[in-house]
């Protein structure tokens, strides 16, 4: 151990937040030239240690040594010079800057009071030959894709000298021959002397670049481990505190005709281009479609067009029999739809209002909560009552405010709203997204139970094991278009990987197949 | 009249009138550049003409015709004084922009006329010893037709205001400042991870608001009404916002607006030498900057023209 | 009950502070100029209350606050800053004014509804122009309210030297069939201007609580204006509660204007700004937190500060802009209530804190 160089070692860092302790007495170390993986689950504590050791936030407690010297890095500043860079999962980009203003945006430099811009883009332009990273310095960023975008993320820390990078959560908005392409440029990073912390919660990943592994749970560091000789299922238990299983359990379907009829429709985003290309597809009752794909290939257009929040240009929706094409969203929820929306906070609840209140959002105006214009709240309260106790939400009371919930029992609440409907479509996207293990399991089950019911589900995720495993089909999105229609027990992950990353499905069975022989890695199609 | 010399009133008229919120508007552009909203600037013009008259009657003696430049000067000194208000509320104690703003428009009319009266034992100060009249640009005004047109016997202010626009422009979008300064408006966090002083860039937008809007009143007093009182400033304030919202929150289109709605508001007093314009009712030239800057939002700025974050509060990360 | 009570404690922390720093600055101020603060507030709220003819004016004053405080209120919570209270009150006053030295024949019940009304309409369809565009344009309604504003005070001096007079600066007196004028009232009051649209304002008041707390207009403009994406989810139609949020708030201004202008002159005349109950009714809602209730009692307490104003030039020496002043560093202390919050959650972690480690040493 000695001989190897410790470029930081983090030890008994300590983080409160009021009487929250979001980092309780955590180790870690990197060494020279190492990927080191930090795995844990959503709220564990990766970013606020990773934000300290960037300089946006001062531990409690605890000592940061970088290259064997104790530091305080009081200010991302502080960070910089010490060779710490960050890339963030929400980039930190100014859309209306170029790529070019964003990468020396505080270190510009400058010739006679004014900005120098030939030689950053020389300098921008010399960086990016050297680690392989592709940009146009002089583009705009809104107008770059999003994995050029995160090249910009990287090119900014390089700038600024960083030996050692933070990348977090890195792949999340990435087709799967972009993230490929990161793992390629992280290695070569390494190669050139760099030091890497991926923050991450995707096993493969791990697997695939990573020396060692740090997991962090609940604010405490579990363990370090040697990630060649652990395999994802100890990652994994370790991450969740017991063992987990990813499977969940289910009747095969009995589909008994169509509810959800979608025909060739089409749905401008609102910059005015197509995000939504003339999409068909159909749900039976009792069955679960899932759609799969990486984020940003049409998704949430097509779920707005759905439940009416956007408008459509082409095409038309037919649900339960019914002619809903452009309808206003409380017509198409009358027509039979609940809908669990993808952002929970801005669509499903009015966090300021009441339990109660929230909970009679979509009913609010009907008998017997309203009459003639006004409101019932003894009823609004009864009915909140009851739906608490079934969805087992757990709150102090109904007055309390949605924002007072935890994230799973604010989507708890959203669903005992929306399934009490009796609709014969639920649209649930992203429906466990930020959540624990249990919420999760218990989201599961209750879509399973609502399609053993007779229902039409329709599943949207960006988690492909959860559309794996819930799902009886799976429609595969990309690029606006529906590029594939399959069986959830027919398929496989990678099968799955190919044709989110826009692979004909043909051409992903061919190449599913051969990777299954040569176990080699997928490389791009071009 | 001959056709030049009704170009040449309506030209130097418009500049006259123009001077007071080419600055004022300038001034705004920077805050919102900044990110922070500044309706509170028709409060500051009446703190900076308020003072620029204080400071023209007390020592019009001793600086004669500089006097009045000098009442600039101190105008902007109160305006920067005044826009701390704005910046403390906004910044450090998250007030609400609109709020705050309304609250420095409140503020200022009632303090104005307070220490107008404290000190004249009236609620105005009477006539200015010194004004800034009409000024000939030096040489300039020799170039055969263009001179006298545009700079004979014209407005001072209104190319002191050109060319604080001209340095605005190149300050925003050329130096260093300029660039760090709107990187907070548009995506302060960003700015934060990168070691950029998130509140000392909103301070400097704020401040130079403060600066520029309390010039602006000051020529307001100095070379329009010639006067302080509760009237002095009457709304010139919000005409500036709507200057530097017409001109796309940039300093050579904000100067460009702010001229046009000089020349508006001129017309509204000279109207009746031109002919064609002589058969427009006033009301229609009194009322429309306003119209027209209600028909430009609507039709012609898309809510992308703003600096992303405008009006919303940013909390430090510790 | 406990949590209850210990909630409208807590909501009356932050105005009661605001009233306190305001008025503190306003001495400290004083005392920069060399005035007695205490003799210039002794004058300013004392006088009123000794004499039953002031206490009539200031409920009178704050009669017109109360409209137009609910009125930006009602916007407010919908999430709209109706900056343009003041040009729709204007509106407001001079279309009653209009009405009523239109039809001056008129019985008295019947012309003074319908000049109300007009009132309230026209200010209704005034704020409604800044709602239109917001919903159909995305417009800020902020700068459209400042720009129509300006434009009602300009057309509003042009129909009054120009239509309502022949070209001087104020119109004739409405006649008795308009007058607003209670008997007894004024009796009471010692011939104040105090009127009938008090007991207007005290329903209005009333109506306005029941409206946005029992109806379901009234729940779906404040879900709109706390989450208008969730809103939109739920069914509510955005554009349908923009638009009428801003009538509402307009028909408020435009019915506050109308009694001012009826109740308390009986007539218009060319203003050089726009009028002090638009801007005073902005901080009149803020400083009673949206709350009808509380907009009442603040329009009451500023009802007071505006009349008592006119005695601090003759018994202290003070100029009445002190007033104003104060006001104005009340609603910068309601507006930047964060840090009267900071310092109460500080006082409470302090006891939280204490009271836990009492209880520590018991275990």
């Amino acid at each position: 151990m000695s001989e190897l160089q410790h470029v930081i070692e983090m030890s008994g860092i300590t983080k409160e937040f009021g009487t929250f302790r979001a980092n309780d007495n955590i180790h870690l170390d990197l060494r020279k030239g190492e990927i080191h993986a930090l795995l844990g689950e959503n709220g564990a504590g990766k970013s606020t240690l990773m934000n300290i050791l960037s300089g946006l936030l001062e531990p409690t407690s605890g000592e940061v040594k970088v290259n064997g010297k104790s530091v305080n890095i009081s200010s991302p500043d502080v960070a910089n010079e010490l060779g710490i860079g960050m890339v963030h999962q929400h980039f930190m980009l100014v859309d209306k800057f170029t790529v070019a203003e964003n990468i020396m945006l505080g270190r510009e430099k400058t010739k006679f009071g004014y900005i120098d811009r030939k030689k950053a883009e020389k300098d921008i332009q010399a960086l990016s030959d050297q680690y392989g990273l592709r940009v146009d310095p002089s583009a705009r960023v809104e107008n770059i894709s999003v994995g050029m975008q995160q090249r910009v993320e990287i090119l900014k820390t390089l700038y600024r000298g960083a030996d050692i990078l933070i990348f977090d959560e890195p792949t999340g908005v990435l087709t799967p021959q972009e993230i490929q392409e990161l793992m390629g440029i992280m290695k070569k990073l390494v190669n050139e002397g760099k030091s890497i912390i991926l923050i991450t919660h995707k096993l493969d990943e791990i697997k695939q670049v990573s020396n060692r592994c740090t997991v962090i749970r609940r604010g405490k560091s579990i363990d370090t481990v040697d990630v060649a000789v652990t395999s994802q299922q100890e990652l994994a238990d370790m991450m969740v505190g017991r063992s987990v299983s990813f499977k969940v359990d289910k009747k095969p379907a009995n589909p008994s005709g169509a509810v959800l009829k979608v025909k060739d429709l089409t749905v401008k985003e609102t910059r005015g281009f197509d995000a939504v290309k003339n999409i068909s597809f159909e749900v039976q009752a009792g069955e679960i479609l899932g759609i799969a794909g990486v984020d940003g290939n049409g998704q949430s257009e097509l779920i707005q067009a759905l439940s009416g929040l956007t408008k459509s240009s082409n095409g038309s929706i037919e649900l339960d029999g019914k002619n809903v094409t452009n309808l206003k969203p409380r017509k198409i929820t009358e027509a039979g739809l609940g809908h669990i929306p993808e952002d929970r906070q801005k669509f499903g609840l009015i966090l300021p209002m009441t339990l109660e209140e929230n909970i009679a959002l979509q009913t609010y105006y009907k008998k017997p909560f309203s009459k003639h214009g006004f409101l019932n709240y003894k009823e609004v309260k009864i009915h909140a009552k009851r739906l608490i106790a079934e969805f087992d939400v757990r709150t102090p009371s109904e007055e309390h405010s949605a924002a007072s919930l935890s994230g799973g029992n604010q989507q708890k609440a959203i669903i005992a709203r929306e399934v009490d409907r009796d609709p014969a479509l639920l649209i649930a996207a992203q429906p466990t997204r930020g959540l624990d293990v249990g919420a999760i399991e218990y989201i599961h089950k209750r879509l399973v139970e609502l399609r053993d019911n007779g229902k039409a589900v329709l599943l949207m995720s960006y988690e492909l094991d959860e559309v794996m495993n819930v799902s009886d089909r799976i429609a595969v999105m990309y690029d606006g278009k529906i590029i594939a229609i399959v069986n959830a027990k027919d398929t496989t992950e990678s099968e799955l990987g190919l044709l989110m990353a826009g692979v004909s499905l043909s051409d992903a069975q061919d190449q599913a197949e051969q990777k299954g022989k040569e176990k080699g890695v997928v490389d791009s199609t071009k | 009249m001959n056709a030049l010399s009704i170009i040449q009133l309506i030209v130097s008229s418009s500049l006259i009138y123009a001077a007071p919120l080419i600055l004022t508007a300038l001034g705004g552009t920077f805050s919102e550049r900044s990110g922070v909203v500044n309706i509170g600037l028709e409060g500051i013009m009446v703190m900076g003409a308020f003072m620029s008259a204080v400071f023209n009657i007390q020592f019009a003696a001793t600086f004669g015709g500089w006097t009045p430049w000098m009442g600039l000067l101190a105008g902007g000194l109160i305006g920067v004084l005044f826009s701390i208000i704005h910046a403390v509320a906004t910044i450090n104690l998250r007030a609400d922009h609109i709020i705050s703003g309304t609250v420095i428009n409140l503020a200022a009319p009632a303090l104005g006329v307070f220490l107008t009266r404290a000190i004249f034992g009236a609620a105005q100060t009477g006539p200015l010893p010194e004004s800034f009249g009409r000024t000939s640009i030096f040489l300039l005004d020799r170039i055969p037709i263009i001179g006298p047109i545009f700079f004979e016997n014209t407005s001072g202010p209104a190319y002191f205001g050109i060319v604080v626009a001209i340095l605005s422009w190149f300050i925003l979008f050329k130096t260093r400042f300029g660039l760090r300064l709107r990187s907070v408006g548009e995506h302060p966090h960003a700015a934060e991870t990168l070691g950029i002083k998130v509140y000392l860039m909103k301070y400097s937008g704020v401040l130079i608001s403060g600066l520029l809007g309390g010039m602006g009143g000051a020529i307001q007093a100095q070379a329009i009404s010639n006067e302080f009182g509760i009237l002095t400033i009457a709304g010139q304030g919000f005409i500036a916002m709507a200057a530097m919202i017409f001109g796309k929150w940039n300093p050579l289109g904000v100067m460009g607006a702010a001229i046009f709605f000089g020349f508006a508001q001129s017309l509204a007093r000279i109207g009746t030498y031109i002919p064609i314009i002589q058969n427009i009712p006033t009301i229609w030239l009194l009322v429309m900057p306003y119209l027209l800057t209600i028909i430009v939002l609507v039709g012609v700025i898309g809510k992308s023209e703003a600096p992303a974050r405008l009006g919303q509060t940013y909390i430090k990360t510790k | 009950m406990i949590r209850q009570s210990k909630g409208l404690l807590n909501s009356l922390l932050v105005p009661v502070m605001s009233i306190l720093f305001g008025f503190l600055f306003g001495a400290v101020l004083m005392l920069a100029f060399g005035y007695n603060p205490v003799e210039a507030y002794r004058a300013m709220i004392v006088s009123v209350f000794q004499s039953p003819y002031f206490i009539g004016e200031a409920l009178r004053q704050a009669t017109a606050l109360t409209f137009t405080g609910l009125g930006f209120a009602l916007a407010f919570q919908a999430g709209f800053f109706n900056i343009g209270i003041a040009g729709q009150a204007l509106a407001g006053w001079v279309s009653a004014v209009w009405v009523a030295l239109a039809f001056p024949d008129l019985p008295r019940i019947l012309l003074l509804t319908l000049s109300l009304g007009v009132g309230l309409l026209v200010g209704a369809i005034w704020a409604s122009i800044a709602g239109f565009l917001r919903a159909y344009f995305g417009t800020s309604e902020v700068i459209v309210s400042i720009m129509l504003n300006y434009t009602a005070l300009q057309v509003t001096n042009f129909l009054i030297r120009n239509v309502l007079s022949e070209a001087g600066n104020t119109t004739a007196r409405v006649g008795e069939n308009a007058n607003m004028g209670f008997q007894w009232l004024s009796t009471l009051t010692q011939n104040s201007r105090l009127n009938v649209g008090f007991f207007i304002a005290i329903i209005v008041v009333i109506l306005y609580w029941v409206f946005m707390t029992k109806t379901t207009a009234g729940f779906e403009i404040r879900a709109v204006g706390l989450n208008a994406s969730a809103s939109k989810y739920a069914g509510m139609s955005a554009e349908k509660n923009i638009i009428l949020s801003m009538f509402l708030s307009g028909a408020l201004a435009g019915l506050g204007g109308a009694v001012h202008g009826l109740g308390t002159f009986g007539n218009i005349f060319t203003q050089g700004g726009l009028p002090d109950i638009g801007f005073n009714g902005i901080a009149v809602a803020l400083l009673g937190l949206g709350n009808p209730f509380g907009i009442f009692f603040s329009s009451i307490l500023f009802g007071v500060l505006n009349i008592g104003a006119g005695f601090m030039p003759n018994q202290a020496g003070v100029p009445d802009e002190m007033a104003n002043i104060v006001i104005a560093a009340i609603i910068f202390f309601v507006g930047a209530n964060y840090i009267i919050r900071y310092f109460i959650d500080k006082r409470a972690a302090k006891k939280q804190t204490a009271s836990s480690t009492s209880q520590g040493g018991d275990v």
